[in-house]
């Protein structure tokens, strides 16, 4: 379920300075204008692009496009042990094994992977980031505490640390998003901490320390700016994990537990008694967490070659 | 150089008795590296820079330049360096003040202009910021009052329509203007000593004389003191006041740099001045090179560290520690001190007092230099 991510890109000199898209602003454009342009003639980060922009659509105009109540089912649905019913007026994919529209849930799922998958990378990126800078600034016994905790988070592989938390904590959206997010904690960390480590040493940063500026301002407006390139693309690499671990999470049971919730996990565990005799109930939403889950990986991919210094002139 | 010397008109010296507003005393850095031997990057260099005035600090990569700078102002890693000695800024010494101290100090009374622009500025911060940071920091201004000096500094380093380049970022500059707002940020507060190292390395020729001019306005100007480390001597041709010559992490030789131009005594000063073409030279000249390269030194300890490279050494020159003696002392090149580290004591004391100092057992003679050059 996994391969589709990469592997979370080492810390280090990963990145350029000019890479930190977050701060630029007026005056600045050219720094992005670079990137852009070559994002725009690689054929990968438009089909990223296109994919996640239909997602994230989906997700927003989802009662729109569903035309019924995520999680209602249908009177008189028709739903047999055997067999569901397939495509008709009223319902464009046929009703689920619950007698629920099918494309209502489908929709639903999106909106649902979409909050959960932006909320905990948001969270896991905060949190990452706190760590990642109080070790990166601070050095010394600091960054070793941090980081051995980190190390000691990253020897869990991350669905089983993001059950355990999910298990624990019980079966509601928060929790979910909760266990993604710690999960994720330690990748943000440690790629932060890395790439401030390697712009510690820049002439820049030395050249603000002879200026007499604070510690704390030599790291919040010089150190961090030009470290945040590595990260940002890792948090655009790490939503499309995220979203595939909430669909492995609630594959498990261990997603939110409450029916009215659509989700594209939980589908596919309902599919697969009846993957023989109705296999496009589990081929669907399997394939919406795919496309999506690519859509974010080819995104972050070509973001981060886009912004590599080395893949300039 | 000849550019360069053509206009030097030396600004106008203040008494020669006024106290030193930096004062350096025998310092010493050495690094250490568990399973190396430790490093004498630095092995007590002494030397005074007035207000006003300008000292160089000359040598090849490797002779222990930047890293006195960097000492001076405290910004070696504390780890793995070791410094002693003193750094009296006006009486107090920089190297054991408190870190709070210092930083307040940084910036403010003391700033450092660096080598490379390119990479000195932070690149993803606007120029007027990476300015107005500095200002806040120091004098307290408000936001809007540091903004309108942001400007004002850009256009007084000579950087047209300062009010658009403050919200510039470092990539849409030259390397010219770079080095101009460094100057412009290290100019901010005002500081009593500046730091300049080899502020000219990294840029064109043409571009090298309008920073050098630049810096010597702002010091005339501010009778700011100006510690100027370079390997170039067209530079120091240019601005220097004094000229203090390192090798191999020791002073060989200062001097007034008219003096040093006209009779270098130490044979590496004369090497150094040698490989520097003259506009004023004879057509078809040919430049004379200091044969070996840096590296190829021996531990002062043991006698003259220039030796190896020196056409004039033999075993005299390798017979112990050197002295830093006045040059015009009779018996001047039979100095050698007889026990080690009695040599630099007392010299320490001589560099404060001015004149025309080396270390060196064979120096250049006065009459054949001038022969040479004239």
């Amino acid at each position: 379920m996994t391969a589709i991510a990469p592997p979370p890109s080492s810390g280090g000199p990963g990145l350029a300075p000019a890479s930190a898209l977050g701060v630029v602003e007026e005056g600045g454009v050219s720094l992005v204008r670079g990137a852009v342009r070559r994002l725009r003639r690689d054929p990968a980060a438009i089909t990223g692009a296109v994919l996640v922009l239909l997602f994230v659509l989906v997700a927003l105009a989802a009662p729109l496009l569903a035309g019924y109540a995520p999680g209602r089912s249908m009177p008189g649905s028709g739903v047999t042990p055997s067999s569901v019913p397939g495509p008709s007026p009223g319902h464009p994919l046929g009703l689920d094994s619950s007698g629920v529209d099918l494309l209502t849930q489908l929709v639903y799922g999106a909106r649902q992977s979409l909050v959960i998958g932006v909320v905990s990378t948001g969270l896991g990126l905060a949190a990452g980031m706190v760590l990642g800078i109080l070790a990166g600034a601070f050095g010394g016994w600091v960054d070793t505490l941090v980081m051995r905790v980190v190390d000691l988070m990253l020897s869990i592989p991350s669905l089983l640390l993001a059950i355990s938390i999910a298990a624990i904590l019980g079966q509601n959206g928060t929790s979910v998003m909760i266990a993604i997010a710690v999960a994720q904690v330690p990748i943000f960390a440690r790629l932060l901490r890395g790439s401030m480590l390697a712009q510690r040493s820049a002439d820049y940063v030395l050249a603000a320390t002879s200026l007499g500026l604070r510690h704390r301002t030599v790291v919040m407006s010089h150190l961090l700016p030009n470290s945040l390139g590595p990260v940002i693309v890792q948090a655009t690499l790490v939503l499309g994990t995220a979203i595939i671990e909430v669909a492995a999470l609630s594959y498990l049971g261990l997603g939110d537990a409450n029916p009215a919730v659509a989700e594209w996990g939980r589908l596919l565990v309902r599919a697969q008694p009846r993957l023989e005799s109705d296999p496009h109930l589990a081929l669907l939403p399997g394939a919406c967490i795919a496309l999506t889950a690519l859509g974010f990986t080819l995104l972050g991919e070509s973001l981060r070659e886009a912004l590599d210094p080395k893949g300039r002139r | 150089m000849s550019t360069a010397t053509s206009s030097a008109a030396p600004p106008s010296r203040p008494a020669a008795g006024a106290p030193p507003l930096l004062s350096v005393r025998d310092l010493r850095v050495t690094f250490t590296r568990r399973g190396r031997a430790p490093v004498h990057a630095v092995d007590g260099v002494s030397f005074d820079v007035r207000a006003g005035e300008v000292l160089g600090l000359v040598g090849e990569s490797g002779s222990g330049k930047s890293v006195t700078s960097l000492a001076v102002t405290g910004l070696l890693p504390r780890r793995g360096a070791q410094v002693s000695g003193q750094a009296l800024l006006d009486g107090e010494d920089l190297l054991t003040m408190p870190r709070s101290r210092l930083a307040a100090l940084r910036g403010k009374d003391v700033a450092m202009v660096f080598q490379d622009p390119m990479t000195s500025l932070n690149p993803v911060v606007p120029v007027g910021l990476q300015i107005t940071e500095v200002l806040r920091r120091h004098t307290g201004a408000s936001r809007a009052a540091a903004k309108e000096q942001a400007v004002e500094l850009l256009g007084r380093v000579g950087i047209p329509d300062p009010r658009r380049r403050v919200r510039e970022f470092p990539h849409q500059l030259s390397g010219g203007m770079r080095q101009r707002v460094m100057i412009a940020i290290a100019m901010a507060c005002s500081p009593r000593l500046l730091i300049a190292d080899e502020p000219t390395t990294a840029l064109d020729v043409t571009i090298q004389a309008q920073v050098v001019e630049l810096l010597r306005e702002l010091v005339r100007e501010q009778g700011t003191a100006m510690l100027l480390i370079t390997h170039d001597l067209g530079v120091v041709a240019g601005v220097c006041d004094d000229v203090t010559v390192m090798y191999s992490g020791r002073v060989v030789e200062r001097a007034e740099r008219r003096e040093l131009f006209a009779r270098p005594r130490h044979r590496y000063t004369a090497g150094l001045l040698a490989s520097v073409p003259r506009l004023d030279g004879p057509r078809q000249e040919r430049l004379t090179p200091i044969p070996g390269t840096p590296r190829d030194v021996l531990p002062w300890s043991s006698g003259c560290a220039f030796a190896p490279r020196c056409a004039a050494a033999d075993d005299a020159c390798l017979s112990g520690d050197l002295a830093l003696v006045p040059a015009g002392a009779p018996g001047a090149g039979a100095a050698v001190a007889s026990g080690s580290g009695s040599g630099h004591g007392s010299s320490a004391e001589e560099a404060a007092a001015g004149g025309h100092l080396m270390r060196c057992v064979h120096p250049v003679p006065h009459d054949q230099h001038e022969e040479e050059s004239r």
